[in-house]
């Protein structure tokens, strides 16, 4: 029997241990490393000296840092709520259909989400295209005149979040669209009976019953929008990167184009300690969800 | 007895008729709303139409300065140009290779992990299982820098084992699969262990077989998320020969010269795969979404 529970063990981390490498040589190695080379001034590839907190209070007064934090609050302001709301509305929309109507017109909402991130820059730089683009029928009845969208300054961003909407609605119709069905007929009949209207059994019974679900796709928007940077780096190609960087942009433009290791290092562990926040903060939120 | 048994009837006709009142009165709100929906599907879809169809068109039809929803002339100048005269076959191996192997490693180790957490008893089992959810919450992007020089360390950097290994870590996948194992009745592994059935044989005979539903779901949306992944890819390689076809069509400008047409026209090549994928596997890939998500949970 011992023998036997021996053996139990020594299987045990024989399945493991392929696991066990990848993750950390390519998770915990990394991690570790970066909080190191936080605290120097390493280029990013070859040896720095220790300096200390040095790129933390650099960072503190890096303008062009704190503008990627804003930045990226405000793309994450300008997607996940709508991104949400709107997920729930199509998902609404698309659950009173049935069986193949059904299908046809979900795979329609929810084609985009499967495409790469550089197929819908393609495909919304043309949409959008300042000479030929579709949209510049819209814009123009609503500018008067043909608007070059990606490189006007305060169209930039929501210019983003709408393609990126577009892009990922499809992941919170799905959640919803499960989410709504699982929600009992009988409460909708009951409803009938009283003549109820359609705002009040949305007020009163839908939002209520979805709720968890809506607060699950908050938060994972929140996380995934934290860490943008495809979109915003494909769409300003051949313009000036600089007024619409977001963090993880900025993590890039240290590390790569200006060859500051131990500075993006240091970036990187603030997104990482903001990133981690946000996520106890879901994980406490659904635990709290959870006990009710 | 008879009097309940009216009575309930009594409420079952007054149910019907009010909903046969309600069904009758919203019909034409109903209406509207399905319509409404139509035409919203459409909206939302028309983007991806439009590009399809403008790479269908000769390049002078592309820059009129008129609206055709579809092309006078139908034309595949522009994918032949891009497959001529661009490396997309290169891109396409590339992609291939490496969301294949991205996709192969993961399942193997994950699935090989979570059978040792699910049925077997170890030190250490709770440590472990807890650092996998821990990571769960650990944003990789912010792990850019570190790969980077970890790749370049062990001279991967332009090669396919670069672009996959930092792909590697999906805690997700092991919390799945987990979690189906936990659900397998024990009775199997008992029945099993009496034979004297070794914990590969149980594992590769009853709890994999079992499951293959999860698994080509899985597999399906790691595949798709690798192909689909843009940031590592497009950090870990420089040469366009070992280029992504995701990275390829937006990192070497002068492959399409400034002809619409062909942009799109490779754009739709690199999109084809996974849309064909997705179509085929609608089901599979929605069941992966959602026990993802409701791990996430």
């Amino acid at each position: 029997m011992i023998r036997n529970q021996r053996s139990e063990v020594v299987v045990a981390y024989l399945l493991i241990l392929p696991f066990a490498l990848t993750y950390g040589v390519l998770f915990l190695w990394p991690t570790v490393q970066m909080v190191y080379l936080s605290f120097t001034d390493a280029p990013l590839i070859g040896a720095g000296t220790w300096i200390g907190l040095e790129n933390y209070v650099e960072m503190f007064d890096d303008r062009r840092f704190w503008t990627s934090v804003k930045n990226t609050a405000y793309f994450v302001a300008l997607t996940v709520i709508p991104n949400t709301l709107i997920g729930l509305g199509i998902a609404m929309m698309v659950s009173r259909l049935k069986g193949w109507q059904q299908s046809v017109i979900l795979a329609m909402f929810f084609l985009p989400y499967i495409l790469p991130v550089s197929v819908v820059y393609r495909i919304w730089a043309w949409m959008f295209n300042l000479q030929f683009g579709i949209m510049q029928y819209p814009l123009t009845w609503i500018f008067g005149e043909k608007t070059p969208v990606f490189r006007t300054q305060w169209m930039f961003m929501p210019a983003v979040a709408f393609v990126t909407i577009w892009w990922t609605c499809g992941f919170n119709i799905l959640l919803f669209l499960s989410g709504l069905r699982s929600i009992s007929t009988d409460i909708y009949e009951a409803a009938a009976l009283d003549n109820a209207n359609r705002w009040t059994i949305f007020r009163r019974i839908t939002w209520p019953l979805i709720w968890p679900v809506t607060a699950l796709v908050l938060t994972i928007q929140l996380i995934l929008q934290l860490k943008i940077f495809d979109q915003v780096y494909l769409f300003v190609q051949g313009g000036r990167p600089d007024p619409s960087m977001v963090l993880v942009q900025y993590i890039y433009s240290q590390a790569f184009q200006k060859n500051e290791g131990g500075y993006a290092a240091a970036i990187s562990v603030a997104l990482f300690v903001i990133v981690i926040v946000f996520s106890v903060l879901q994980f406490q939120f659904l635990r709290a969800r959870g006990e009710k | 007895m008879s009097a309940v048994e009216s009575q309930s009837a009594d409420a079952r006709a007054a149910t019907s008729s009010a909903r046969s009142r309600t069904i009758k009165s919203i019909d034409i709100g109903g209406l509207i709303l399905t319509l409404i929906t139509v035409i919203f599907a459409v909206l939302w879809a028309f983007p991806i139409y439009w590009g399809m169809v403008t790479s269908l068109k000769p390049e002078s039809q592309v820059i009129s300065d008129t609206v055709e929803f579809l092309p006078r002339t139908w034309s595949f100048e522009a994918y032949w140009h891009v497959m001529v005269n661009t490396m997309i076959g290169r891109w396409y191996v590339n992609s291939l290779v490496t969301s294949l192997g991205v996709t192969a490693i993961t399942l193997v180790t994950s699935a090989l992990t979570a059978y040792a957490l699910s049925q077997l008893r170890f030190p250490g089992r709770t440590v472990l299982w807890f650092l996998i959810l821990a990571s769960f919450m650990v944003p990789l992007t912010a792990l850019i820098v570190n790969h980077f020089i970890l790749m370049a360390q062990l001279s991967l950097i332009n090669t396919w084992m670069g672009v996959i290994l930092p792909q590697l870590i999906h805690p997700v996948v092991i919390i799945v699969y987990k979690n189906f194992f936990d659900s397998v009745p024990k009775e199997y592994r008992e029945a099993a262990k009496m034979d004297s059935a070794s914990e590969w044989r149980i594992f590769s005979r009853i709890y994999l077989p079992m499951n293959w539903g999860v698994t080509t779901a899985l597999s399906i949306v790691i595949f798709i998320g690798a192909w689909n992944n843009f940031l590592w890819p497009f950090l870990a390689v420089s040469r366009p020969e070992m280029m992504n076809v995701a990275v390829g069509i937006t990192q070497v400008n002068d492959a399409f010269g400034v002809q619409y047409a062909r942009e799109l026209a490779g754009a739709m090549m690199a999109a084809m795969l996974v849309a064909v994928l997705y179509l085929i596997f609608q089901r599979r890939v929605t069941q992966a979404i959602m026990l993802s998500a409701g791990v996430k949970g």
